[in-house]
């Protein structure tokens, strides 16, 4: 693969869930902030807080499954001055618990971190209820919430630790699957900042979570044919208007990628921005306003059209429309 | 302050709702008026507050559930020297800090946003676990509305508290028996609401909500409960002070007009024709 731009894995990929790196993260920081404080709704090892709640038991509050009360527990918490993380599968937590989070979390301006996991459509068997595909549309129009969806486990790491450092609300979600660690310690990561993974000449792939590396097959695969760039667009909200901006200038031609509802996810944040301030043709890539099925998280992938091959013809439909404009 | 003092206090806040109301031309008017004496009560003798530092980190915390009665909280908080009283009159209006539902951003003294209900005893949980964690002395009120306890949410913070203990915590129920569409037992039925806090391991009193002796005896009682939290059912006449309104379902969430304003204000500042007003 050429030109990367950024300290990157990338002889051979190791697999593993985002959720252990945000339970890493979480236990570093019981650590070094003795503020921070961990809740669960009946999930604590699947969510990976099992370590965070062995070491620091009295910082721990299990909630049973209640995800309406834990939403307003932590905006308690928080303002009284503590660091609450919030866990629980993404359907529930912000799904369940949507009027908590926008009155006692965003509206009041709670410093409330909520953690959901399994989302997306790879969480496989368990079927459509248990695949959160609108968590980030839900959560993004709330006004004072940052939305963060790391690209794998070691990112998932820096971005816990970076959320509990940004005073407001914050909403972290990843999936249940091990999914290829592209990123390196030493890969830079800023909240609100855009990672450049590979520059290209004629599109560029705006992605998140294990899309990134789809993205990044997609373009290897692309080598020769087209050049095709890959932007880790970790956090959606606030959106990094000016890298999207500047690399809409640079390849004239965007593809979004995410493992989310094409309605109001990633796809529809880089679409406004380049609505209002550089249109130039895209394509996105989601899960196309329809429901999930049980199924293997691979074929489910396929099936629903967030493939590599997807990637693809995407890159090639953009670039027919760019050189048909 | 004497029970006296506390009387007229009250009576001051309750002339005040009716004012802001008018002023208003929408809002609620039975809840705010049945809560003028607990809320009396909280303000000028139970809270360990300070006005001039509201953020001081170790006062007690008064989380009001059931935002819709804020008419209450707002002239208790002017009152008691947090803002100027006259900015009451600004209530619901463009540019206000005193908004339809409380903002705990908006104004000095508000603790938490509520509205939608059934969030507020969450948020006054999370309070207290707060204090515990730190080992502060202060504690969390909460004010509920017994309608309120239709939503689920509600039951899962009561069943939360209870399993933690958290006798730092005291919640008041406005046991008024109304809500939107009627008496709360035909809407959804609430009894036996002290067993039920009782199976959910509360310490329960129950008080006639307009008597200062019953309320603050009631509060003091709490703070030495050391097992469990404290629910306090306060048995409270909607409408409290003003005849027409009390116990009608009607003046749920309705303002007064204009004649009725009057009458309520005399009625008030006459003590029920007890004593001439010098403004007949």
């Amino acid at each position: 693969m050429s030109k990367f731009l950024v300290p990157l894995h990338h002889e051979s990929f190791e697999q593993i869930a985002p959720r252990d790196g945000f339970g890493q993260g979480l236990l570093e920081l019981g650590k070094s902030n003795p503020n921070v404080v961990a809740l669960c709704g009946d999930l604590v090892e699947s969510i990976r807080v099992q370590a965070f709640a062995e070491a620091y038991p009295e910082r721990y509050f299990e909630m049973g499954v209640a995800e309406q009360n834990m939403a307003g527990v932590a905006a308690g918490l928080a303002l009284s001055g503590k660091i609450p993380f919030t866990s629980s599968y993404a359907v529930f937590s912000p799904g369940r618990n949507w009027d908590q989070t926008r009155v006692s979390i965003c509206y009041s301006k709670a410093n409330v971190k909520i953690v959901g996991a399994h989302a997306g459509i790879s969480v496989g068997p368990d079927g459509a209820t248990h695949q959160a595909l609108e968590d980030v549309a839900i959560t993004r129009v709330l006004p004072n919430m940052l939305v963060v969806v790391p690209t794998d486990s070691v990112e998932a790491k820096k971005a816990t630790i970076a959320i509990s450092k940004h005073i407001g609300p914050c909403y972290i979600r990843f999936g249940r699957e091990k999914t290829p660690v592209i990123t390196k310690e030493e890969t830079p990561f800023e909240l609100g900042k855009a990672l450049p993974i590979r520059a290209g000449d004629d599109v560029t792939i705006i992605a998140n979570g294990q899309m990134v590396y789809r993205s990044m097959m997609a373009a290897k695969e692309l080598e020769g044919k087209v050049s095709v760039g890959v932007l880790n667009m970790h956090t959606v909200k606030p959106i990094d208007a000016k890298a999207i901006i500047d690399v809409a200038k640079e390849t004239n031609a965007i593809v979004t990628a995410e493992e989310h509802q094409i309605i109001g996810g990633l796809g529809s944040a880089v679409t406004e921005v380049l609505a209002d301030h550089y249109p130039v043709p895209i394509e996105r890539i989601g899960v196309l306003d329809t429901f999930g099925e049980s199924g293997k998280p691979d074929e489910l992938m396929e099936h629903y059209h967030l493939g590599v091959s997807d990637i693809v013809h995407a890159v090639e439909r953009v670039v027919r429309r760019k050189n048909a404009s | 302050m004497t029970t006296k003092r506390l009387e007229l206090q009250a009576n001051l806040i309750r002339q005040d709702i009716i004012k802001m109301l008018l002023e208003a031309g929408s809002g609620h008017s039975a809840g705010p008026l049945g809560m003028a004496d607990i809320f009396t009560a909280l303000y000028f003798e139970i809270l360990n507050i300070d006005p001039k530092k509201p953020d001081w980190s170790d006062r007690d915390r008064l989380v009001l559930s059931c935002g819709h009665i804020c008419p209450v909280l707002y002239a208790s908080l002017a009152h008691r020297g947090y803002f100027p009283v006259e900015e009451l009159m600004t209530l619901r209006k463009f540019g206000t800090r005193l908004h339809g539902h409380p903002h705990n951003l908006a104004l000095p003294g508000i603790e938490n946003s509520s509205g939608p209900l059934g969030q507020g005893l969450s948020q006054a949980i999370g309070m207290a676990l707060t204090a515990k964690l730190d080992n502060k002395k202060w504690r969390t009120y909460a004010v509920l509305s017994d309608g309120e306890h239709d939503e689920g949410q509600t039951w899962e913070a009561i069943m939360f508290a209870g399993k933690n203990e958290l006798h730092n915590l005291t919640t008041v129920i406005d046991r008024n028996n109304i809500q939107i569409d009627g008496f709360t037992e035909d809407v959804m039925p609430l009894e036996p609401l002290a067993d039920k806090y009782r199976s959910f391991n509360w310490h329960v009193l129950e008080i006639d909500g307009h008597n200062f002796e019953d309320i603050i005896a009631a509060f003091r009682h709490a703070k030495a409960v050391f097992e469990k939290p404290t629910v306090i059912i306060a048995h409270t006449i909607p409408g409290k002070g003003v005849d027409f309104m009390e116990n009608d379902y009607h003046w749920h969430g309705k303002p007064p007009k204009s004649d009725e304003a009057k009458l309520a204000l005399k009625e008030l500042r006459t003590l029920r024709g007890k004593i001439t007003s010098e403004h007949e």
